[in-house]
């Protein structure tokens, strides 16, 4: 399955799905070191984004967010791609700094966890492969 | 969005990295937001600074900027910093820290920004006019931009302020366009900003913002408010202001019938909120978790205090002793008339301390002191969110007892 979205960062990236339906916020949810997200009660809380294609409806919280996704990114701690419902300042910028592809204005309810992707975030669109595996 | 032959050139690389990058954010943003096109800014205000915030990722980021060949384009200064530039030691601020925030500052000024490190830039030779399309950070700055001075600046993040600066562009979204700055509903002040005192009001004006912030926020209206009420207030009282209902209520912009440029061509709009003297009170009440007896930390200066604020602290001062520790927070500029109008030499003889180019809401002050007073009704905000603070909310000339060791509370 093809989903249509738009490009926030460009690049071609595949990895399995880390879905969430609950907001992100990187500065103080997200260690910048292992990439596990700390906030309390998130559903994903104790997962580690780490080479996986994060998918979530939009970041919240501080905009100094943005940083701690390029120091994600610089620890090798960093999702490879980015897909939400509706991107925001912190994440959109984030990924640019960092250089991670993103697109946004996906149907995410449309993916699970587990699922492999691949990302065209210049053609902002992802394809999903429910079954396939690395 | 369409982008002029300049713009194109600089998101494709030509000039240079730092550039690029910079483009590649406002375009982002741009998309994101939908703007038209990118508006060409005069002013540039960068958040972020402080090492506490920005940590080792954040002044990576900056350094690869700098490094990568950003220069300011236009007049750019910053928010303050993590500590007093020059006085660190004094304040108790670790070498390690110092180290870090030095690096962070020259990264900036390596790009061409002024390291003017404040949140009052317009007090401080960073003062757009009327209409000026601008990228400012600090959430408070940006509402007296917009508000006070009619000014137009979205509420910038550090990096998107920075994108701003390198290319001398913002993308056309909100506070940029005409119909996003005409206010949607009307704010009737009804309480008394008075309390009998002769002081300044700069406490009321941030609790009438708390309230204000708080119901526009509960209302899910877009946060645009025509206040109608206030007969008179000054230049202090307004910063208070406008700090206080940026951190409450989100707000980048309001319009005060007879006090801000665009109230005279704003309709006004025919939803209201009342804002009574319970309001205000609750509101003064909610900032007040602490007592006198456990205020081990003053401060004024959240906004940095103007130069009035600081004559007028020097003369509260004068041949007299504090004894608890009492942080004045202002801006450079502000200090050096200070020195040499002598206010410096009384308030630093009463014991009192500057903390010059920082505040307490970015310093790391975290797990030093448990209870603050302060005229400040976003520092109480911050005092508790970011450190745990409890705080005690008082008028200036109070908080200035309250430092003598001589309150009435």
């Amino acid at each position: 399955m093809k989903l249509q979205g738009r490009t926030i960062y460009k690049g071609q990236v595949q990895g399995q799905a880390l879905v969430t339906h609950m907001g992100i916020s990187f500065f103080g949810g997200v260690d910048p070191e292992t990439g596990v997200i700390v906030e309390k009660g998130h559903e994903l809380e104790g997962q580690s984004v780490q080479g996986k294609v994060l998918v979530f409806p939009t970041g919240k919280g501080s905009t100094v967010g943005s940083y701690t996704l390029y120091r994600l990114k610089k620890s090798g701690a960093a999702p490879v791609g980015i897909i939400n419902a509706e991107c925001e300042t912190i994440t959109a910028v984030g990924c640019i700094i960092a250089e991670i592809p993103c697109i946004d204005h996906i149907p995410i309810e449309q993916i699970h966890s587990g699922a492999w992707l691949e990302i065209d975030g210049g053609d902002g669109y992802v394809k999903i492969h429910p079954f396939k595996s690395q | 969005m369409k982008l002029t032959n300049e713009q194109q050139a600089m998101l494709d690389g030509k000039h240079g990295k730092a550039t690029r990058k910079a483009m590649e954010i406002l375009a982002a943003l741009g998309t994101i937001y939908a703007a038209e096109r990118m508006l060409p800014v005069t002013s540039a205000q960068i958040a972020g600074v402080s090492y506490e915030n920005l940590g080792e990722a954040g002044l990576e980021f900056l350094s690869e900027m700098a490094e990568n060949g950003g220069k300011a384009r236009v007049l750019t200064t910053l928010n303050p910093a993590g500590m007093d530039i020059e006085n660190w030691q004094a304040l108790g601020i670790s070498p390690d820290f110092a180290e870090n925030q030095t690096r962070v500052l020259s990264a900036f000024a390596a790009m061409g920004i002024i390291t003017t490190c404040t949140c009052t830039p317009y007090l401080s030779g960073n003062l757009p006019h009327f209409g000026e399309h601008i990228a400012w950070a600090e959430s408070s700055a940006v509402c007296f931009a917009n508000s006070i001075i009619g000014a137009r600046t979205n509420r910038e993040g550090g990096p998107s302020a920075l994108a701003a600066a390198l290319t001398g562009f913002t993308p056309g979204y909100g506070m940029h366009l005409d119909p996003e700055r005409q206010p949607v509903v009307t704010v009737q002040v009804k309480a008394r900003l008075a309390d009998g005192g002769s002081g300044p009001r700069t406490h009321l004006f941030g609790a009438l913002g708390r309230v204000i912030g708080e119901k526009l926020a509960a209302s899910g209206l877009r946060p645009v408010p025509f206040i109608q009420g206030i007969e008179q207030a000054s230049l202090e009282e307004l910063k208070s202001f406008c700090a206080s209902v940026a951190t409450y209520g989100g707000t980048a912009l309001f319009h005060m019938e007879g006090v801000t440029p665009e109230s005279t061509s704003a309709a006004v709009p025919s939803a209201i909120i009342q804002i009574t003297q319970p309001d205000l009170e609750a509101a003064i009440q909610a900032l007040n978790d602490g007592t006198s007896a456990e205020v081990d930390f003053v401060s004024l200066g959240c906004p940095h205090l103007s130069l009035a604020e600081i004559d007028r602290l020097a003369s509260l001062l004068e041949g007299k002793q504090v004894v608890k520790e009492f942080w004045i927070t202002t801006s450079r500029p502000n200090k050096q008339v200070a020195d040499r109008m002598g206010y410096t030499q009384v308030i630093e003889a009463s014991g009192a301390k500057f903390a010059v180019d920082t505040c307490c809401v970015v310093a790391p002050i975290k797990g030093r002191f448990h209870t603050l007073a302060t005229d400040s009704a976003k520092a109480c905000y911050y005092a508790y969110a970011k450190n745990k603070f409890k705080t005690v909310f008082m008028p200036f000339d109070q908080v200035v007892e309250e430092a003598l060791g001589r309150s009435a509370t």
